[in-house]
């Protein structure tokens, strides 16, 4: 499919090669010969974020907040001071809030605009998040968005939704799922999923 | 007046599949190596994230409807890479240099990614004070539109633009992207949290109790009275 991919000639990228892991490869190789960039560090970048960093970060933070009340208020009052003190902080989380889900509010982050998202505390968004539908209908339509994620909320719920359009990060503090009275921290953070970070899932109890 | 980035509340684009629970963080290797080489292209220092940002945005809408993601990113650096004179054209169709580069030193090394990852890029700065208190109504600037550069950056959504809302939280000054995205300097200015009713955004068919809250930097932003 020769020049399916040139729309637009003006542009720069147009003279790229039409496969897109061709399109990478030449951008490395050209990037890479100019002395600009080193492929180590490519390496090193993409295991930080495919192995280290990643929701599991976020779920610490949300465990930690069921089971420690000066924490959670601490977190709720200053998120970027309290997740930089568990070292959360960095690219794309520079400046984070966190919003509580109650029998009242359940709060739900969408980037209507681009993709921002805590990478910090969630990692790289995954790619609905990214997706041209849940970017257009997460703000109109938040509540059908939901039952897409089969999340059903409580009669009692309005739904606040979070457009991430300035460098503010959000993330989600799920109520605390029935059944987990006496567990640690340690034993809660697997019960925290991403989604539920997002607001496009719900925090599930223990399987009995 | 909107780009074709700014797609909140648009209709038709069907469900919103989500991700089977073990689904990898990238689905290919090349979605990888885009994600990488951008943010070690950012460490050159040519540009800012709001420039970066706005080179996505103005693709040709019928190339940000039809390229995936990453293509959208590896798209937007070759053309920084070419309008910055990082490399040239040339050298983007051969694949190949021509010659070295002066920027060579400011290489990201393996070495260093961990601290260039930590220590992030915090926007907030030292600016004026706010205009507008807690809990005011403020009414947002119609139509949504760069005021300094036609076409330029914004991020005030259109689908909240002529609206009403109420002041929820004031996050300090930050670095105002209809500026620092054109050349114009960090010009930081107050920013909001401003929360609007779904049904004055959506209509009837909205649930009455719903709310959709921006984060608003105050050019964005008029007194609403009564």
């Amino acid at each position: 499919m020769p020049h399916d991919h040139a729309h637009d000639p003006d542009h720069a990228h147009a003279v790229l090669p039409s496969e897109p892991a061709l399109r990478v490869k030449a951008l490395e190789t050209l990037l890479t010969e100019k002395g600009l960039v080193d492929p180590a560090a490519l390496d090193e970048i993409i295991d930080s974020y495919q192995d280290k960093i990643g929701p599991k970060n976020g779920a610490k933070v949300i465990a930690r907040a069921w089971t420690d009340p000066a924490f959670k208020a601490a977190l709720l009052a200053d998120g970027t001071a309290a997740v930089s003190e568990m070292g959360f902080y960095g690219r794309q989380g520079e400046h984070v809030t966190v919003v509580e889900n109650t029998p009242e509010v359940h709060n739900m982050v969408v980037c209507t605009l681009c993709s921002c998202y805590p990478w910090p505390l969630l990692g790289i968004p995954p790619a609905w998040y990214k997706s041209d539908a849940y970017r257009a209908r997460a703000v109109r339509e938040p509540r059908a968005v939901l039952a897409e994620f089969g999340v059903t909320l409580l009669p009692t719920q309005k739904v606040r939704v979070w457009d991430s359009t300035a460098e503010m990060r959000y993330l989600v503090l799920p109520m605390r799922p029935e059944g987990t009275e006496g567990m640690s921290a340690a034993e809660l953070a697997p019960l925290v999923s991403r989604d539920a970070m997002v607001g496009t899932g719900i925090a599930r109890g223990p399987k009995p | 007046m909107s780009r074709v980035h700014d797609m909140g509340g648009r209709f038709g684009d069907g469900a919103v599949i989500p991700d089977l629970p073990d689904a990898p963080v990238f689905e290919k290797d090349w979605h990888a190596r885009t994600l990488a080489i951008t943010l070690a292209a950012g460490a050159l220092g040519q540009w800012n994230l709001d420039i970066s940002r706005h080179a996505r945005e103005r693709l040709a809408p019928k190339d940000y409807s039809r390229l995936s993601y990453y293509e959208k990113w590896i798209a937007a650096l070759a053309d920084l890479l070419v309008e910055k004179g990082v490399v040239t054209r040339e050298e983007l169709r051969a694949g190949h240099a021509e010659g070295g580069s002066p920027l060579a030193e400011r290489k990201l090394l393996a070495a260093n990614v961990g601290a260039v990852l930590a220590k992030g890029g915090p926007v907030d700065r030292a600016g004026t004070a706010p205009k507008f208190k807690m809990s005011d109504n403020v009414r947002t600037i119609h139509p949504a539109a760069n005021r300094f550069v036609a076409g330029g950056h914004t991020r005030l959504p259109s689908y909240a633009s002529g609206q009403t809302g109420e002041v929820r939280a004031f996050h300090g000054c930050h670095i105002f992207p209809d500026a620092h995205a054109h050349g114009r300097g960090e010009d930081p200015r107050p920013i909001y949290a401003v929360a609007f009713p779904a049904q004055a955004l959506w209509g009837p068919s909205a649930d009455p109790r719903d709310e959709v809250i921006l984060d608003l930097w105050e050019p964005y932003l008029e007194p609403a009275h009564g």
